[in-house]
């Protein structure tokens, strides 16, 4: 075509036109992924739920077996302790993370970027290594127990194998997703609210109930929701540190894609666990603007 | 904020404790890996101390099997997460689109996920597609769960970005490409180079994800679970204190990367 050449120009001019065309083809290599590795195999669960027990295919017709098995059967009680380990852990560790994310906010300088590396760090480490170290610390002639009998004469059984034990290990692990989303959340509140009301005659107590916490709130919701959602999935502190003593909902799903080999039957619990994190995720989500948190620079 | 004295120290003391229970783990793993019984129990004396479990560690075939699928999974996984991230963050703080907000909503869904789950389901989807599954599996899973990751991090910095610079050069003429050749990639570098040893650091240490998909391949913390559930190894924390070593040395990095690049940009912005 003679024309040709005038259209040829226009490409370019096409996109700058179309911001919007833009934005969506750079975000195009994201959603492919994730429409490949997230939503198709998380359709695949809920389809393989729905197949008859112990099938390894998808093609046969659907059944609501499975489901009637989970009622049937005690797996409500491992979803409970999951549920109820998950959410002991967020509590304490609300106690636990509030004053260092307001001494790291608010309080330290340089210590405060030493302490944030010292964490961070340890989220590099694969988490059952550092499990692995609460197992030697607290077996029998463990560190603990072997220094206890020395400087003591104290002889102690192993410490391991306990519903404490198992909640330590959570505490642990998912402290450093607590500890972050709550320095940024004590960040948001200005110090001049503070020193107002203090000039105002509020208490220290009344100071944190109606202006630090309210104020850092987008950061209290995030960090237990993080945790929250990571432990209910957690695996490794019930098995490592925890024995057989607790069978959580993880290790369910776990032990019937291994042992029992009924994948049907896996699937649907794991339907069931996926509904509830969803549902939790999206109701603090669209409550909080993520962006708000990220884009605004924390002053310095 | 006017900070006494006494609120400052009983602070420090309280972050001290934190970061000291915090690394009691490392400690005790530092202390097993020089344990020269087979059994281990504490406390021993140093003539019970040896550095022979290192040694068998470094030179033990089997481990290079693992540190080479470990390996390959971090490196497919950083390349692949970095360039998706670097698109997705342009999508997330960059550009102005319609579906921006959804998208922002959703990119960190895969994070709130339990990975446990996440591997079982791509197990499954691989074996629905008739893929057996490998070490490249796997990277594919890491990759799905720490492009979010990479996407956030890129985004920070990608909300720093001077917009008018990329005008600017738009208005002299150069092509899309050029901007982004010239200005766009050199902005966003710091974050690029800080997401991908958040990727390598991440892939290496997975084990949740990887448990599921490896297939036949197994990655260094599979051999180390397995180790630790059941037949126990004195070479177990050796080869553990040797992965927190190597983690330890590219946070420094990271560090001084984040230090640079900061200190770069203020004497940039400064020079205007």
């Amino acid at each position: 075509m003679s024309d040709a050449s005038p259209v040829t120009p226009q490409k370019p001019r096409l996109l700058e036109r179309l911001p919007g065309l833009i934005g969506a083809l750079s975000a195009s290599p994201f959603a492919l992924l994730m429409l490949f590795g997230f939503v198709a195999p998380l359709l695949c669960v809920v389809w393989f739920g729905f197949m008859p027990p112990k099938t390894f295919s998808l093609l046969q017709a659907p059944t609501l077996e499975n489901y009637q098995t989970i009622f049937n059967q005690t797996y409500f009680k491992s979803a409970l302790w999951s549920l109820g380990l998950a959410s002991v852990t967020v509590v304490i560790l609300l106690v636990i993370c509030f004053p260092l994310a307001f001494a790291m906010a608010k309080i330290f300088r340089g210590a405060a970027s030493f302490i944030t590396y010292a964490i961070a760090t340890s989220l590099f480490v694969s988490e059952n290594i550092r499990l692995f170290g609460w197992v030697i610390g607290f077996m029998k002639n463990g560190v603990v127990g072997g220094t206890l009998s020395k400087v003591l004469g104290l002889q102690i059984d192993s410490l391991l194998y306990n519903i404490p034990v198992i909640i330590l290990g959570m505490v642990y692990v998912y402290l450093p997703f607590m500890l972050f989303p709550l320095v940024l959340g004590v960040k948001m509140v200005p110090d001049q609210v503070r020193e107002a009301a203090f000039d105002l005659g509020a208490s220290r107590w009344q100071v944190f109930k109606k202006i630090d916490l309210p104020l850092a709130m987008p950061g209290v919701m995030i960090g237990s929701l993080l945790v929250f959602v990571l432990s209910v999935g957690a695996i490794s502190e019930a098995k490592i540190l925890g024995g057989q003593k607790v069978v959580t909902i993880a290790s369910d799903i776990e032990s019937e894609f291994t042992y029992a080999q009924n994948w049907p039957l896996g699937s649907a619990l794991s339907t069931m666990f996926i509904a509830l994190t969803t549902v939790v995720v999206f109701f603090a989500l669209s409550r909080f603007d993520l962006e708000k948190l990220l884009g605004k620079k924390p002053s310095e | 904020m006017i900070v006494t004295r006494t609120q400052k120290t009983g602070f420090s003391f309280y972050a001290g404790l934190v970061l000291l229970v915090f690394y009691f783990p490392v400690f005790c793993i530092i202390v097993a890996s020089l344990s020269k019984k087979r059994f281990f129990s504490f406390p021993y004396t140093s003539d019970d101390m040896t550095f022979k479990w290192y040694n068998d560690a470094i030179n033990s075939p089997q481990v290079h099997d693992f540190v080479g699928v470990s390996l390959r999974i971090a490196g497919i996984t950083a390349v692949a997460s970095v360039a998706i991230g670097f698109f997705s963050a342009l999508a997330y703080a960059r550009y102005r689109w319609r579906g921006r907000q959804t998208f922002q909503r959703l990119v960190l869904l895969p994070l709130f996920f339990p990975q446990s789950v996440l591997g079982l389901a791509l197990l499954m989807w691989f074996s629905f597609l008739d893929v057996t599954t490998a070490w490249w599996t796997a990277a594919i899973a890491h990759t799905v769960w720490i492009a979010p990751i990479t996407t956030l991090i890129i985004s920070i910095q990608a909300y720093g970005l001077d917009e008018s610079l990329e005008e600017a050069a738009r208005d002299m003429g150069a092509t899309r490409w050029q901007i982004m050749r010239k200005i766009t990639i050199p902005l966003l570098l710091p974050g690029m180079i800080s997401a991908t040893c958040f990727a390598v650091l991440l892939s290496w240490g997975n084990f949740a994800l990887s448990l599921y998909t490896t297939g036949a391949d197994s990655a260094l913390p599979e051999w180390l679970y397995a180790r630790m559930t059941s037949g126990y190894q004195p070479m177990v924390p050796a080869v553990g204190v040797i992965n927190v070593g190597v983690a330890i040395i590219l946070v420094i990095a990271l560090f001084a990367i984040v230090r640079w690049s900061t200190r770069k940009s203020r004497h940039s912005t400064s020079s205007h």
